[in-house]
């Protein structure tokens, strides 16, 4: 898109935004507790302000009042934007119940174009009291106790506020433009209440501790995930789903076709399964195995580094002691036989779930994160070994290469399945429903999981059992 | 102009529209009837673009309604269904909204606003919110937004739906301005007397698929026969009836009347004039019977339905 188009595209959008705006500052059901949150609130924040700091320094405790401060002014911007959820979640869905939409998507208006007109509808005026809010809260406590903030933070504060607005309105949209009923949209509106309210008490954490430089994490964060919302947005909105669908049902017979069909294809038997299957699916998944193989990659290096920082009491001496302990040990619990393996398949598969579930709701990312974290650990310990003049590239040979050549395939493959069973609500395959598009993502998911993890593990399981103590025991015991 | 062709429309497993071929020149009216849950709305949406087919094709003003669809919409006026107004907004601004929407420069947007709110019986309330209007002031107001942008293409979902006769009247006056203006007109309507009133072409749509269509005067030629017609006499006919038997088919007589079928009016009737002439027969009236559009179509229906 040329920048010329852009404009193009954003003037148009602003004919609906123009309009939206025009009609809530008519209602007053909606006027009413945006003045109120926006001239009321800040004045009882800042008379909450100026009690705190006086009762503390009672007390010599200056510094929680030094803290609450800011940390109020964040709470002023962000109670006006929980307005734009109630405004946001209603765009699309509301002029549905009020079949006003139908006139609105028969118009010229690109997707594009409506997306944005109603996005910036949603988020300009409660925007606008959050940013007056911050000025009477701010005008207040200059004017009580002559406190001002510095340019960073109020930059910081400023820069949240506006993203988080962003990335609620986007959510809500999103939200809006897929569900059949403003009931329904005010229902999964949780999904975007709860992970705030978490985000907000982890902020809040934050500023009480003063690391302030990690707010500018946050805010990159929330860039990032506004842009994957809006994004997602757009991709997924969908006239037709809009017009067309009246009721939301699930329809478990249509769904268990679509995976079947995604699942099992043509094929007829294991071996073809597997060439028409299993790893043409595998060849589709070669970015996410790539950002996988990267990750896992870099987890290692992480750990590695962080161990001069968090050393371990250990010396190269204790180290065989340590190896033919921990030996007799794992036999004497049966650990070096079958059952063992049977205990680490069941270990891993339980793992495996848990990221697949967190992958589920975090775009991938969760689950990315968690299969980052034992090879962090790995890193972490060859950086020890490397601390008391053991090779690392020993430690890693004896340690993990034995299991670890199936298994680490194994978590990369079953990694890069979530991460795109994770992002294919971001971008369903074209003429293909959000729903659609995720069966057929959890049907690549149970292919690469049963045709080839599950294997790799059962074997990783065995190597893990059965060969690397002996390795390990080989090399350091002694 | 639209044409269609194969034109189908599935919802997972239900077949909407099926194979649907029909063309409307400009300059013509085609009214699209059917039961309830026919297929006509969700034919008009696809001709709008908003849903898009799932087998056929279809060009609105020459755009295909799957490649080129901002084309369609800018080249189509739809009233809607539901007629969707913003009942906080008052008509001026309403309008100018939508014509902001097609396009439309403000002064020819205020100034087309004004001329159809005048024509339309609407200037006076235009002070009022739409909130605040009747059904028929809001089915009225809707039908000017469709109008607005002047398109070449207009698809009406019951037109004259909730209005009063006045009203009814000027909207028919006005489609029937829009066809002598070429402009392409698709109607919706249960109103089989309006349909026979202004449609050119009729298509009538059962679960999804087009039963029959054709003008009103070759349809009724078709499902009901050659035209009836009555003859009333001041005197008795004196069998006179089996004399014009091998003139016409005689369908009922009476002692003074005659009902019969006259595939060629023009040439028949004379010959049944002359007749009666000969015999001294004083002729009262000689008339065709009035066959609706709704004999047509309930026709048409109960004959599919027994079919199904």
């Amino acid at each position: 898109m040329t920048l010329s188009q852009a404009w193009h595209t954003f003037s148009r959008a602003l004919v609906i935004t123009r309009r939206e705006l025009r009609d809530q500052l008519r209602d007053w059901r909606l006027i009413v507790p945006v003045i109120v949150l926006t001239l009321f609130f800040p004045l009882l924040m800042n008379f909450t302000a100026n009690q705190a700091v006086r009762f503390v320094a009672q007390y010599g405790a200056e510094i929680i009042g030094d803290r609450l401060i800011p940390f109020l002014l964040m709470v002023v911007g962000f109670f006006p934007i929980s307005v734009s959820l109630v405004i946001a979640l209603e765009s699309f869905v509301g002029e549905k119940e009020r079949h006003s939409l139908e006139p609105l998507l028969s118009s010229p208006m690109t997707d594009l174009e409506l997306y944005i007109g109603k996005m910036l509808a949603a988020m300009l005026p409660p925007l606008a009291a959050a940013y007056l809010g911050i000025t009477v809260y701010l005008a207040g406590l200059a004017w009580t106790i002559g406190w001002k903030p510095t340019p960073a933070l109020l930059v910081q504060i400023v820069s949240l506020t506006t993203v988080q607005a962003m990335v609620m309105v986007s959510g809500a949209v999103v939200i809006s433009a897929q569900v059949t009923s403003v009931r329904a949209a005010n229902l999964l509106a949780s999904f975007i209440i709860i992970p705030f309210a978490l985000l907000i008490q982890g902020e809040s954490v934050i500023m009480f501790w003063a690391q302030y430089d990690v707010l500018w994490w946050v805010l990159v964060g929330l860039v990032c995930l506004m842009a994957v919302l809006v994004r997602m947005g757009v991709q997924l909105f969908n006239r037709e789903e809009l017009l067309g669908r009246d009721i939301d049902e699930i329809n478990f017979k249509a769904a268990w076709a679509i995976f079947r069909a995604a699942f099992a294809g043509q094929s007829r038997g294991l071996s073809a399964w597997y060439r028409g299957e299993v790893f043409p699916t595998v060849r589709r998944l070669a970015i996410p195995l790539v950002i996988l193989t990267g990750a896992l990659a870099a987890a290692i290096v992480i750990g590695y580094n962080y161990a001069p920082l968090y050393r371990l009491p250990l010396s190269a001496d204790a180290l065989q002691d340590m190896t033919r302990t921990f030996g007799e040990r794992l036999a004497q619990f049966g650990f070096v036989s079958p059952l063992g393996a049977g205990w680490i398949l069941l270990t891993n598969l339980r793992a495996l779930a848990i990221a697949t579930g967190l992958g589920a709701f975090s775009l991938g990312v969760m689950s990315v994160i968690l299969l980052m974290l034992p090879l962090a650990l790995v890193g972490y310990f060859a950086g020890q070994m490397a601390l008391i003049g053991v090779s690392p590239a020993l430690f890693f040979a004896a340690f993990i290469l034995p299991h670890g050549l199936l298994e680490i395939p194994a978590a990369i493959l079953e990694g890069a399945a979530i991460l795109r069973l994770g992002a294919s609500i971001l971008a369903p395959p074209p003429g293909k429903t959000l729903g659609d598009g995720w069966l057929m993502a959890l049907a690549d998911w149970a292919k690469v999981s049963l045709g080839l993890v599950a294997p790799l593990l059962t074997g990783a399981a065995l190597l893990e059992a059965l060969v690397t103590p002996r390795i390990v025991l080989a090399v350091f015991g002694g | 102009m639209i044409e269609t062709q194969g034109l189908s429309k599935r919802f997972d497993g239900f077949l909407a529209v099926d194979d649907v071929t029909l063309t409307v020149q400009p300059g013509e009216v085609l009214a699209l009837l059917g039961p309830n849950g026919a297929g006509k709305t969700t034919t008009v949406r696809m001709l709008t673009s908003v849903l898009k087919p799932t087998a056929g094709w279809a060009r609105v003003a020459g755009y295909d309604v799957a490649r080129a669809p901002a084309g369609v919409r800018a080249s189509v006026g739809v009233l809607t269904e539901q007629h969707g107004l913003y009942f906080r907004m008052r008509s001026e601004e309403y309008l100018d909204f939508f014509g902001e929407l097609y396009g439309l420069a403000p002064a020819a947007r205020r100034r087309r606003a004004a001329q159809l709110l005048e024509r339309f019986g609407m200037a006076e309330a235009a002070g009022k919110r739409l909130g605040e209007y009747s059904k028929g002031m809001r089915q009225k107001l809707a039908l000017i937004r469709a109008l607005l942008h002047d398109p070449p293409v207009l698809l009406l979902d019951e037109p004259t739906s909730a209005m009063d006769p006045q009203s009814a009247k000027l909207v028919r006056d006005a489609i029937a301005e829009l066809r002598a203006d070429r402009r392409t007109v698709v109607i919706c309507t249960h109103n089989l007397a309006e349909a026979e009133q202004l449609a050119d072409q009729i298509a009538i749509i059962r679960r999804g698929r087009i039963i029959t269509q054709g003008s009103p005067a070759a349809l009724k030629r078709e499902l009901l026969g050659a035209p009836l017609m009555e003859l009333r006499a001041a005197a008795p006919l004196n069998g006179l009836v089996e004399d014009l038997s091998d003139v016409v088919e005689i369908v009922e007589a009476g002692s003074d009347w005659l009902l019969y079928r006259a595939p060629e009016p023009a040439r028949l009737n004379p010959l049944i004039l002359q007749r009666l002439f000969e015999q001294k027969i004083p002729v009262v009236t000689l008339a065709e019977v009035a066959r609706s559009l709704e004999d047509v179509y309930l026709q048409v229906v109960e004959a599919a339905e027994g079919e199904a």
